[in-house]
Parts: structure tokens; C-alpha cells; sequence
């Protein structure tokens, strides 16, 4: 259902839409903090993970981007990237699927929501995969499911922690039960690295909603999550219509979800590597010298 | 007999329905004998309803799938069960009554009988809840999973919801953390699992009761990603697209049995579930106890391997290493 909020503010051009903005010189150098109104230097930016310095609000990145942020350099290989999705039910509604799907890969080069593979921090072995908001939401259809529960299965094989960066509006509804059934899928495939005593983290980064929420965001041995990020199962507006009430300010936000024991830590993206790593260390996860 | 609670596609007989009680009064009230006209009607009538259900729209299931009159969770525990002991709690502050449990014996076999409950009428529905189950509600079913796991029972679950309960609690209480256990946990049951789609299987509501061995469904019911209702106003942008929605969705028993999510789609009486109870309940516990028979010969491992194969396949991509469009697996 929060898919719905999605869609809607994203009509809105609102929280979704809360990007850098050009400042007026227009030279692309400098641009302006959504939250705070602060011109920044764009490459001061970047080189803060692009947390803005003045506020501390976290833009929007996208996986390439956060694989960049956590995995050391060039030791991220990617698996099943080839693996892109049908259209299982023929769906159309003002659109086809289909056409959704091609704009999505066009815009943004993937063939579907998520990017999966292994990759080392700080020469300790990690499965990583991350989602990517920018396709369609983030919505888990059948490649995002499939994808994650093969990386899942991996981590098992290997005996690798793993760690999922979540970003998702929910079930991907074009693909109707098909993707309802990925939360089994992978929840069943998370049972198993479990029972192999292998660590899982989560990091829940804005938003994360719906199905990702009510399974494997929800599943890990411990629960990581960026400040401010939006983290729910159901829509804002769903709850405010049922209740007619006003909700807290903090509603759905990381710091709530923390206050009320959902979420083990919050860490600022600039601090994330060192953070998963001292985790990572902490477990008995050892960088492996030998290798590499 | 008249009913109280038609729905717009069975208008039609209405009209028949009146004949026949008009022909039955007369018959009281004198020495005609009307027997062959009445047969003539009733027959005309049967065939009608018959063509009128084989006919549903997606849309139209959803309708008798929310029937106010159709067996419920507790309704089906009743007419399969002479011993029943409901029991109550999640043992962390909280008995739901959207969800409910229990231990009862079908045939010869001591079972674990949970699921979603709905109310008959407004004041039942309030209590129930609808049938929107909160955050206790899911600890309390895994609760009693994990019961029947100890005590070797096998589970029987019956899913009717709308969907699990959206409110400032049910965030509070962790909604999404009760569902994703769940489903996690039911992976790991060692007692066979047969779950049945009874009403309205409502997205991850639905499911968090629903990581079975053997998925059934009424042939009325409707189990959905998203009510066609939301679908409709996010996708199309318009709540009235609603039925277009449920088409496109692929939300019936053939729908799914075609997609692989469901094992087995369960006839039902002509008129639906709610027109013949105990027909429903009949066909209902002669398919529980025949999966039932299948599953307690496996070993636990058969039965644990068997679930993960199962929805380990559901789903569809393309896969250029296998250079083929169908099951993932
Ligand atoms: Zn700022």
C-alpha cells in the first residue's frame, strides 16, 4: 500500500524529488541542500558521500554509487547481471509493463531493481546486494527476488555475512502474486544462512516500505538504517485515513523505528564503511590476506 | 428460501426465486398439485445460478469471496471438528481476535487449526477487526506454530483478510517485523503445513499465515498482491478502474494455479460457499486430510526440503544463462 504514497508525492514532485537543486549560475559546480537551502560545492559533496555538511541531510544515491561507497575498489563482482525480467501476467494499465520496463533499463542501464554480488571491505569478504530506487521504485518483482535469494544461497555456500541495502516502495504489483511470493522466497532463503550461523544486516535507506519491510528488511541479526530514512509497512496516508489522527512527526522515520526496538543502529553514510566493518570484525569476520 | 444478502450479479434470480416461493404458498393453500412446475423452476433456476458462477468476472469473485455469509475460519472448525479447544495470546500483552487458534481433532488426527476471522455483521466486525490481523496477531499464530511443532501436530490454516491491520499500533508493535518472522519461521516447522485461501487472501496479511507445504483455494477466492482497489488508484489513478485491476492482476484459483502459486483450486457449490456451508466444508476436509495423508509419510527432511523447492520456483525471469523465459529455479 505505501507504494501509494510513493506514487502520489512523486506526482508531487516531493520526496522523492528531494535532490540537489542547480543553484542559478547553473554551472553545474554548485548546487543547493533540499533540506537546508545551503549552496554546496558539488565535489564537497560527493567526497561527504553526499550527505550535505551544513544539515547532515542524505541525498539520494544509487547503487553504483553505494557499492562504490562500501566495497574496496574494484573488488565488487557482480553476480546474475543478466538475468531481466518477463512479463509474466501480460500487464497493462494507463501502461504497458513492458514499456515501463524499457524506460526504467533505459534511464538507468540495469536490467532490473537490484544489483547483487560479493565484494570485500577492508579485505573481508562480503555478499553484498543492493537495491536501487530508481527502477520502479525499487519494487520487488520476480529478477529482484530471484536475484537476492541466489546472493542469499551464495553467502550460505560460502559462509559469507551478508549485508542488503534496501530501498523499495514494496511489491512490484505488475507482477501481481508472483511477486507477493519473493517475501517467502527470500525470507526462506535467509532461514537457511541463519541456521548456518552466518551474520545478516540490513541497512534501511529512504524509503523503505511494504513487502521489503515485512520480510527480509525486517530479518536481520542486526538492523542498520540511515538517519532520517522513511521505514514502514503501511502507507502514511493509509494509517491517517483509517485513524483520522494526526501521526507523530517522527512517524515511520529511522529514529522512530529505533525508539520502538526495530532498528539496532542508525549510521550517518560518511561512517558507514568504518561501521561495517568494526561489525564485520566483531563477528569474526577476518580479512582474508592470502587472496588478495 | 429467500436470502438477505444478494449480490448485484445474482439479481437475475431473484426474479426466479419469487416464482418459486408464489408456486409453493399456492400448493399450501390448495389441493393443486404444482410439483412439476415447481421441478421445472427449480431445475431453471440451478442452471441459472450454475452459468451465472461459472461466468464471474475476477471483480465479481471478489464480491462472493467478501460474502458476509461465507464460511468462515471458525465456521469450517466447527463443522470439522468435534473437540476443539481454542487458545488464546501472544504472550508479549495481546490475544487478536482478527486471528484466531486452536487445537481440535479431524478424523483421527489431532491438529493445529489457526487463521483470520471475520465478523457476520458490523458488530462482529468491529471485534474482529475486519479480519486485519495486528503485529500480536501474527506472534500469536507463530506462537502456537511453534506449539504444534513441539507436539508434532500438523497445521491447518485458513486465510481470509483484507490484509494485515495499517494503523499507528500495528507500525508501533512492529507489523512488518511480525509478518518477515513468520515467514522465516514457517520455513523451519518440522509438522506438514496445509494452508487454504477460504475468502480473501490479502497481500502480506495473507501470507504471513500462508508459507504452507500445499496451498489451496476456493475456486471463489481471490488471493491478491494489492487490493484492486489500491492497485487501481496508484496505477491507474482512479479507484474506479478497480475491476480492470483485479483482471490484470491474476488474482483467481486458475489464475494462480497457472502461475504455480497454488497447488489445488477447490470446487465450489453452484451460488458459491455461502450458499451450500457444509458442501464447502465437505470439499473442503476431504482435500485437508487427503495432503494431510500425503505429507505425515514424508520425513522431516522431505517435508522442510519440499516447502523451500516450492517457493524457491515461484517466479518468472529471463536467464540468458539458461537461455530460457520460465520457472527461476
Ligand atoms: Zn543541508
Amino acid at each position: 500500500m505505501s507504494l501509494f504514497d510513493w506514487f502520489a508525492d512523486r506526482r508531487k514532485g516531493q520526496f522523492v524529488g528531494k535532490v540537489i537543486q542547480e543553484t542559478d549560475e547553473g554551472d553545474g559546480l554548485w548546487g543547493k541542500c533540499p533540506e537546508c537551502g545551503q549552496v554546496v560545492y558539488r565535489k564537497d559533496l560527493i567526497a561527504n558521500a553526499n550527505v550535505c555538511s551544513n544539515c547532515g541531510h542524505h541525498n539520494r544515491i544509487d547503487s553504483e554509487e553505494r557499492i562504490n561507497l562500501i566495497a574496496d575498489e574494484g573488488s565488487f563482482h557482480a553476480l546474475d547481471q543478466d538475468l531481466s525480467p518477463t512479463d509474466p501476467l501480460g500487464f497493462k494499465d494507463r501502461r504497458a509493463y513492458a514499456d515501463r520496463l524499457r524506460e526504467s533499463q533505459a534511464n538507468t542501464g540495469m536490467k532490473d531493481g537490484v544489483i547483487t554480488g560479493f565484494c570485500k571491505v577492508e579485505s573481508i569478504s562480503l555478499a553484498l546486494g543492493v537495491m536501487d530506487f530508481r527502477f520502479m521504485g525499487g519494487s520487488m518483482g520476480s529478477v529482484v527476488g530471484e536475484k537476492i535469494t541466489r546472493l542469499i544461497e551464495g553467502a550460505t555456500a560460502k559462509k559469507a555475512p551478508l549485508l542488503i541495502v534496501c530501498a523499495s516502495g514494496g511489491a512490484r504489483m505488475q507482477e501481481g502474486m508472483l511477486s507477493l511470493m519473493q517475501m517467502a522466497k527470500i525470507s526462506g532463503a535467509l532461514e537457511r544462512h541463519r541456521e548456518a550461523e552466518l551474520l545478516y544486516m540490513p541497512l534501511l535507506t529512504h524509503p523503505t516500505t511494504g513487502g521489503v519491510t515485512a520480510s527480509f528488511a525486517m530479518l536481520g541479526d542486526l538492523i542498520l538504517a540511515e538517519p532520517k530514512a522513511l521505514i514502514g509497512f503501511a502507507g502514511r496516508r493509509v494509517i491517517e485515513q483509517t485513524l483520522r489522527e494526526k501521526l507523530p512527526d517522527n512517524f515511520q522515520t529511522a529514529e522512530y523505528l529505533q525508539e520502538h526496538g526495530f532498528v539496532d543502529t542508525i549510521v550517518p553514510r560518511p561512517q558507514l564503511k568504518k561501521t561495517l566493518c568494526s561489525l564485520l570484525k566483531l563477528h569474526g569476520y577476518l580479512p582474508d590476506k592470502q587472496k588478495d | 428460501m429467500a436470502r438477505r444478502y444478494l449480490l448485484e450479479f445474482e439479481k437475475p434470480l431473484v426474479e426466479l426465486e419469487k416464482q418459486i416461493e408464489q408456486i409453493r404458498e399456492l400448493a399450501r393453500d390448495s389441493e393443486v398439485d404444482v410439483s412439476q412446475q415447481l421441478l421445472q423452476l427449480e431445475t431453471l433456476a440451478a442452471r441459472r445460478r450454475e452459468e451465472i458462477f461459472q461466468g464471474l468476472t475476477p471483480a465479481q469473485k471478489i464480491q462472493v469471496a467478501r460474502h458476509p455469509h461465507r464460511p468462515s475460519t471458525l465456521d469450517f472448525i466447527q463443522m470439522f471438528c468435534d473437540d476443539w479447544v481454542e487458545l488464546h495470546g501472544d504472550r508479549t500483552g495481546s490475544d487478536d481476535q482478527a486471528l484466531i487458534g486452536g487445537i481440535g481433532r479431524i478424523g483421527e488426527r489431532s491438529v493445529l487449526l489457526l487463521g483470520q476471522q471475520k465478523g457476520r455483521d458490523t458488530k462482529e466486525n468491529v471485534a474482529r477487526n475486519f479480519g486485519m490481523a495486528t503485529p500480536g496477531g501474527y506472534r500469536k499464530a507463530l506462537r502456537l506454530m511453534e506449539h504444534a511443532d513441539r507436539f508434532k501436530l500438523p497445521i491447518i490454516s485458513f486465510i481470509d483478510t483484507p490484509g494485515a491491520y495499517a494503523g499507528l499500533l500495528a507500525e508501533e508493535q512492529g507489523q512488518g517485523e511480525a509478518i518477515a518472522v513468520n515467514l522465516r519461521e514457517m520455513f523451519r516447522l518440522r509438522v506438514p503445513v496445509v494452508a487454504t485461501v477460504i475468502g480473501e487472501g490479502g497481500s502480506g496479511g495473507a501470507l504471513g499465515i500462508g508459507v504452507a507445504d500445499r496451498l489451496l483455494m476456493f475456486e471463489h477466492s481471490v488471493y491478491t498482491v494489492a487490493s484492486p482497489e489500491a492497485c487501481a488508484s496508484i496505477l491507474w489513478r482512479d479507484a474506479a478502474k478497480a475491476p480492470e485491476a483485479a483482471a490484470a492482476l491474476k488474482i483467481t484459483g486458475p489464475d494462480l494455479l497457472n502461475l504455480g502459486v497454488v497447488d489445488e483450486v477447490l470446487k465450489e457449490p453452484a451460488g458459491g460457499n455461502n450458499w451450500a456451508p457444509l458442501k464447502a466444508g465437505e470439499v473442503l476436509k476431504e482435500a485437508l486430510e487427503r495432503h494431510l495423508d500425503e505429507l505425515t509419510k514424508m520425513s522431516i527432511q522431505q517435508l522442510r526440503e519440499g516447502r523451500y523447492r516450492k517457493f524457491r520456483s515461484i517466479g518468472r525471469v529471463l536467464d540468458p544463462t539458461t537461455s530460457e523465459t520460465g520457472l527461476s529455479a
